[in-house]
């Protein structure tokens, strides 16, 4: 993911501006979504590194049927999107649907659902969860709403690991969100402070973060430090 | 002749990997090092479009390079982000005279040693979706089969990035797009992880990865995820591709 993009930091100084409580969090987050794009709904799905662990926020009724259908049935574009790491975008669910999804698509179809863009949330191998947006009428988006959609799929990246921390509220801000452009080092450093350590990718990436919002460092500078042997993990200062 | 001799060699390794277990990180990296030594370029990178406007680094010959293209980001200025915006091939770019154009990039190109530097789109009809750049230390430019060559590889690298299904339209482009995004951030991991359990450098790990990938066949990303997965140590690797 490009991490911080001047549009995904607005996204989430608008999203705390709202309320910096975890689930209304994420709810204004689907709500942000919804509005910003040509879409009927949006829902934002839980991954575990143990599977799907389900859904996080929904817009409306649709949006939670098709979260629900997915994770009962086991098929469907959010779950492709979560297995595969890879967007699905399929504009129009009447034609090629049921082919690719035979029981999810019957069901959506029925709920009002006439086409699903799935947006992994991931960096790399940590993957955290897929956003889903659906719309009652068939049609692609435009590479401009592609653009857009691929920004809150971004800020829900980053919302979802740091609810994955449940690190006290006051402590966080869109800032300490933050990841540099310059971020092999720091993707470098996840996985060797998550040896270091004995943690999740995902929680090495946390921790990597939260010393250089500690330290009011930039990540790189930190990451840097961990590749030269100069920051050392083994100790856990946040346990 | 011996260089259409090499080049045949390296369409077909490219076109091999189309056909084999895709592996878009191993691709490209395989492209930038082809590129280098098909034409006599000293290095290269390639930068994708990551559709939410800006471009990102994929794949790198050697590590200034990388700083480089880097470089080129932050500052918003260099051969390569005119080349993507424009779509228009920069070729044979005297350092020494970029100095107005860009002079952030041409001070941190000549700090690296460079002399000439190259910038080829890759196109996807009119629609740009990255750009590939070779950069060489002495001042011989690249003559125009050398340029032919290497907007080829731009071509060729297109290509595998849309290869696995027909272009229906931005669907897949987007798709493929991000796919490789994310699988140069999983072997930049796997790079980490394997180099503090195996206590080498990252750049070491990265060549006893691709060893290992390049003997057993399979694709740097399936490596990469086993070495994250922790169902592949450094003793394996090292067993099998021998040691860095």
């Amino acid at each position: 993911m490009p991490m911080t993009s001047g549009r995904v930091a607005e996204i989430l100084s608008a999203l705390w501006t709202e309320s910096s409580d975890g689930s209304a969090l994420s709810a204004g987050l689907v709500q942000d979504c919804s509005q910003a794009l040509p879409v009927s709904g949006v829902g934002l799905a839980l991954m575990t590194e143990r599977g799907p662990a389900g859904t996080v926020a929904a817009t409306d009724g649709a949006a939670l049927e098709l979260e629900d259908l997915q994770f009962t049935l086991g098929e469907g574009p959010c779950v492709d999107a979560s297995e595969t790491g890879r967007p699905v975008l399929e504009p129009d669910l009447a034609a090629t649907g049921p082919r690719r999804w035979p029981a999810f698509a019957g069901g959506a179809l029925a709920a009002g659902v006439a086409a699903v863009f799935a947006l992994p949330l991931r960096v790399g191998a940590i993957r955290v969860g897929v956003l889903d947006l659906y719309r009652a009428t068939p049609g692609a988006l435009t590479p401009e709403h592609l653009r857009e959609a691929l920004a809150f799929a971004d800020a829900a990246t980053l919302l979802l690991l740091y609810l994955q921390t449940r690190a006290p509220a006051d402590e966080f801000s869109p800032g300490a969100l933050a990841l540099p452009a310059d971020r092999a080092e720091v993707h470098q450093a996840t996985g060797v402070v998550s040896v270091q350590a004995g943690v999740s990718l995902a929680e090495a990436l946390v921790l990597v973060r939260a010393r250089a919002y500690a330290e009011q460092r930039p990540v790189g500078d930190v990451a840097r430090d961990v590749l030269a042997g100069r920051a050392d993990f083994t100790d856990r200062p946040n346990r | 002749m011996a260089r259409e001799q090499r080049l045949a060699e390296v369409f077909v390794e490219l076109a091999d990997t189309l056909v084999e277990e895709f592996d878009v990180v191993d691709f490209l990296q395989t492209l930038t090092e082809r590129a280098v030594e098909l034409v006599d370029a000293d290095s290269a990178g390639l930068m994708l479009d990551d559709q939410r406007g800006r471009l990102q680094v994929v794949a790198y010959t050697d590590e200034p390079t990388r700083l480089l293209e880097l470089l080129e980001l932050q500052n918003d200025e260099g051969p390569c982000l005119d080349c993507f915006s424009t779509g228009e091939r920069l070729a044979n770019i005297d350092v020494a005279t970029s100095w107005e154009r860009w002079p952030r990039f041409a001070q941190a190109a000549s700090d690296a040693g460079f002399a000439v530097v190259h910038a080829v789109p890759m196109r996807l009809r009119r629609q740009v979706i990255g750009a590939l750049n070779l950069f060489t230390r002495s001042q011989a430019p690249l003559t125009g089969e050398h340029l032919a060559v290497v907007q080829g590889l731009a071509d060729v690298a297109t290509i595998g990035l849309l290869h696995e299904r027909a272009v229906r339209d931005q669907v897949v482009l987007a798709e493929q797009l991000q796919t490789a995004l994310h699988s140069r951030i999983l072997v930049e991991q796997a790079k980490g992880v394997l180099s503090a359990r195996a206590g080498l450098d990252v750049s070491a790990a990265f060549q006893l990865m691709r060893n290992y990938a390049r003997r057993t066949g399979k694709s740097l990303t399936t490596v990469a995820d086993a070495i994250v997965a922790n169902t592949l140590d450094g003793d394996e690797l090292r067993r099998v591709a021998g040691r860095p």
